[in-house]
C-alpha cells in the first residue's frame, strides 16, 4: 500500500518532469526555426546596410550626377553611373522583347500543341536550359556565338538596314561579334526558360471547363489561347517575365563575356558596351582607392534597388493570382 | 462571305501554331548547340592531368586539380551551414508561423533573395568578410555561396512542407506528441524527398555560381586546402582562362566547362527524379 501510493506520486512527479522537459524542448525548437527564419530577414538587412555603407563616400563625393553622369575615369577618379545604368536597361529589355514572346510560344507548345509522348523530354530539355550555369552561357557566347554572329549575322544585319533610316543607327558601326546586341541575345536564351516554366504552370490553372466551352464554340486554338487562356491569366504572366526581367537585370557572367565592357554609350546596339554587373565582375578586384570602390559598391546599391522593384512587384502578381486560384500553382 | 472569315481564321490559327512551334524548336536547338560545343570542345581537353595536375602557367602542361577540389570543398561546406538553416527557417514558416505577417514578410523577402543577383551577395560578403579579414578567403567564399543555398532550402523545404497532410499532424498530435516532435519524426519524413531535391538543386545552382566568388574566394594557382587562404575553384579559372589569350588555358577552360555541366545537369536530373518517385 505504502508502496504503491510512493510509485504513484512518483510517476505523476515524472510525468510532470517529463511534460516540462518536453515543452522546454518544444519552446527550444520553435526558437531554433523562429531565430532561422529572422536570420533570413537579417541577411537582407544586412547586404542593404552594407551597401549603402559602402557606397557612401562615392555617394556623398558626387551626388546625384553620380546617376546622370557617364564618365567612368578611374585615372582622374571621377565615376558616373549612366553608362553602365543604361547599358543594363538596355540589355536587358532588348532580351525582354526576344524572350517574352518565345516563351510565351514555348509554354503554349507544351500545354496545347504537344503530343503527350513528347511533353516530358521538351519540358525537362527547357527546363535543362535554365540549369547550365551562366559561365557556360559566357564562354559559349565568347568562343561560338561571338564569332558566328560577326561573320554572318552582323554584316547582314548592316547590309540590310544600311539605308533605313532608325535602324541604320541603331545597327550602325563595324561588327565587332561582341557588343550590346549579342550580350541581349545570350540573356535571352538565358532567361527563356524562367518564362516558359511559369507561363506553363500558370496556363495549367486555367480551368479547363472554361477552354472546352470555348473549343464547344468553335474557337480556333488561337482564339481560346488569345480571348480565354491569356485574358485568365494575364497577371502570371507578367509576373512570370519580371521575374525574368530580374535575372536578366542582375545576370553577371553571360555578359561579362560578350558585352566589350565599354563604358561609353553607343547608339548602336552592336557597338561594345557594359552594364552595371560586368563593371563589379570585371573592376572591383582591381580597383585601387576609395573612392573607386566605393564607386563599385553604388552601383552594386543601384543594381539591387532596381532588382528588388522589380523582383517585388513579380512576387505581387503572382501571388495575386495564386490567391484567386485557391492557393495553388508556382 | 462565310468561307473568307472561316479561311481567315484558319490561317491566322495555322500561322499561330507554328510559331510557337518554331519557339519550341528554337529553345530545344539553343540546348543542342551549347551541349555540342562543350561536348566537342571540352571533350579533347580532357585527360587524367586535367584531375592530377595543378592550374599551369601559360605555356606549360597542367590540370584542373586544385579548382575542382576548390569547387567541391567550397560547395560542401556551403550546404552544410546552409542546408540546417533554410530547413529550420522553412519549417517556422510553413509549421508555426505559416498565416502571421512576420512569415508573410519573410516568404517576400526569402523570395526576393532567391533571385536577387549574386554578384550583390558577392559584394556582401566582402563588406562583411573580406574588408575585415583584409586579405580573400575560402572562408568567404563559403560564406557567399551558403547566403545563396540558404533562399533555395527554405522555398523547398516550405513547399514540400505545405504538400503533408494536416491529417498527419493531427495524428501525432492525438497520441500526444509535442510539437517539435511531430514535426521532426513525422512532417520532415514525409516531406523527406522533396526537401531532398532542394537541396540537390542548391547544390547545382552553387557548383556553378562565378560571381559571388570573383571577390571572396579569388583564386588561386596552387593546390591549397587552407581555408584562410584564397582558394581556387572551377568557374572562376574558366573566366580566367577563357578571357586569356593562350590557347592552352582555353583547352582547359572548355574542359572545366564541360565538368561542370555534366556535373550540375546530372544533378538536377537526378534531383527531379527523386521529385517524380515520390509523386
Amino acid at each position: 500500500m505504502v508502496d504503491m501510493a510512493l510509485s504513484e506520486e512518483s510517476s505523476v512527479s515524472s510525468r510532470s518532469s517529463a511534460l516540462k522537459r518536453f515543452g522546454r524542448s518544444d519552446a527550444r525548437f520553435r526558437l531554433m526555426t523562429l531565430s532561422s527564419a529572422l536570420l533570413v530577414v537579417a541577411i537582407f538587412a544586412g547586404i542593404m546596410v552594407s551597401l549603402i555603407s559602402g557606397s557612401w563616400l562615392a555617394l556623398h563625393t558626387f551626388g546625384w550626377s553620380f546617376l546622370t553622369n557617364s564618365v567612368w575615369n578611374p585615372v582622374t577618379e571621377k565615376f558616373g553611373a549612366f553608362a553602365a545604368i543604361y547599358g543594363t536597361l538596355v540589355s536587358s529589355a532588348l532580351a525582354m522583347l526576344i524572350a517574352v514572346p518565345l516563351g510565351i510560344g514555348i509554354a503554349i507548345f507544351l500545354t496545347e500543341l504537344c503530343p503527350r509522348a513528347l511533353k516530358r523530354p521538351v519540358g525537362i530539355a527547357i527546363e535543362l536550359l535554365a540549369g547550365v550555369p551562366s559561365i557556360i552561357y559566357g564562354i559559349w557566347g565568347l568562343f561560338v556565338f561571338a564569332p558566328f554572329f560577326q561573320q554572318t549575322v552582323e554584316p547582314w544585319i548592316i547590309d540590310a538596314f544600311g539605308n533605313v533610316p532608325v535602324m541604320q543607327d541603331l545597327f550602325a558601326g563595324p561588327p565587332y561579334g561582341i557588343g550590346t546586341f549579342t550580350a541581349a541575345l545570350i540573356l535571352s536564351i538565358m532567361i527563356l526558360p524562367f518564362i516558359s516554366a511559369v507561363t506553363r504552370d500558370v496556363f495549367e490553372t486555367v480551368p479547363p471547363m472554361l477552354k472546352e466551352a470555348a473549343y464547344g464554340t468553335g474557337c480556333t486554338t488561337w482564339e481560346v489561347m488569345s480571348r480565354i487562356v491569356l485574358p485568365f491569366s494575364r497577371a502570371g504572366v507578367v509576373g512570370g517575365a519580371m521575374l525574368a526581367l530580374g535575372r536578366a537585370l542582375g545576370e553577371t557572367m553571360a555578359v561579362t563575356f560578350v558585352i566589350g565592357n565599354a563604358h561609353h554609350i553607343n547608339e548602336s546596339l552592336l557597338a561594345p558596351g557594359t552594364t552595371i554587373s560586368a563593371t563589379i565582375a570585371n573592376e572591383f578586384t582591381e580597383a585601387l582607392g576609395d573612392t573607386y570602390v566605393s564607386s563599385l559598391i553604388a552601383l552594386g546599391l543601384i543594381l539591387f534597388a532596381i532588382t528588388f522593384i522589380v523582383l517585388a512587384v513579380a512576387q505581387i502578381m503572382l501571388k495575386s493570382l495564386e490567391r484567386r486560384s485557391g492557393g495553388k500553382s508556382a | 462571305m462565310n468561307r473568307a472569315i472561316y479561311a481567315r481564321r484558319r490561317g491566322v490559327n495555322g500561322v499561330f501554331l507554328v510559331l510557337s512551334t518554331a519557339a519550341a524548336f528554337i529553345g530545344i536547338a539553343a540546348l543542342i548547340l551549347i551541349l555540342y560545343a562543350l561536348l566537342k570542345n571540352g571533350f579533347g581537353g580532357l585527360s587524367a592531368a586535367v584531375f592530377t595536375q595543378n592550374t599551369p602557367a601559360p605555356g606549360s602542361a597542367g590540370g584542373l586539380a586544385n579548382a575542382i577540389f576548390g569547387s567541391i570543398f567550397m560547395s560542401i561546406v556551403a550546404v552544410i551551414v546552409g542546408t540546417p538553416i533554410g530547413m529550420l527557417a522553412g519549417t517556422y514558416l510553413a509549421e508555426y508561423g505559416r498565416h502571421t505577417w512576420l512569415a508573410f514578410v519573410i516568404r517576400f523577402i526569402n523570395d526576393i533573395l532567391l533571385s536577387a543577383p549574386s554578384i550583390i551577395i558577392g559584394l556582401f560578403v566582402y563588406q562583411l568578410v573580406v574588408a575585415r579579414m583584409h586579405h580573400f578567403s575560402a572562408w568567404a567564399g563559403m560564406a557567399a555561396l551558403a547566403v545563396i543555398v540558404i533562399p533555395v532550402v527554405v522555398r523547398t523545404t516550405e513547399n514540400m512542407l505545405l504538400l503533408v497532410p494536416n491529417t498527419l499532424r493531427e495524428a501525432a498530435a492525438s497520441i500526444g506528441a509535442p510539437r517539435a516532435i511531430s514535426i521532426r519524426a513525422v512532417t520532415w519524413r514525409a516531406a523527406r524527398a522533396g526537401i531532398v531535391t532542394g537541396v540537390l538543386l542548391a547544390v547545382a545552382r552553387i557548383s556553378g555560381e562565378t560571381a559571388p566568388l570573383l571577390f571572396t574566394a579569388l583564386n588561386n594557382q596552387f593546390w591549397s586546402t587552407d581555408p584562410n587562404a584564397p582558394m581556387a575553384s572551377l568557374p572562376i579559372v574558366i573566366f580566367q582562362f577563357a578571357n586569356s589569350p593562350y590557347e592552352d588555358w582555353h583547352t582547359l577552360a572548355w574542359a572545366g566547362a564541360l565538368l561542370i555541366t555534366a556535373a550540375v545537369l546530372t544533378l538536377s536530373i537526378f534531383a527531379r527524379l527523386i521529385e517524380s518517385r515520390q509523386k
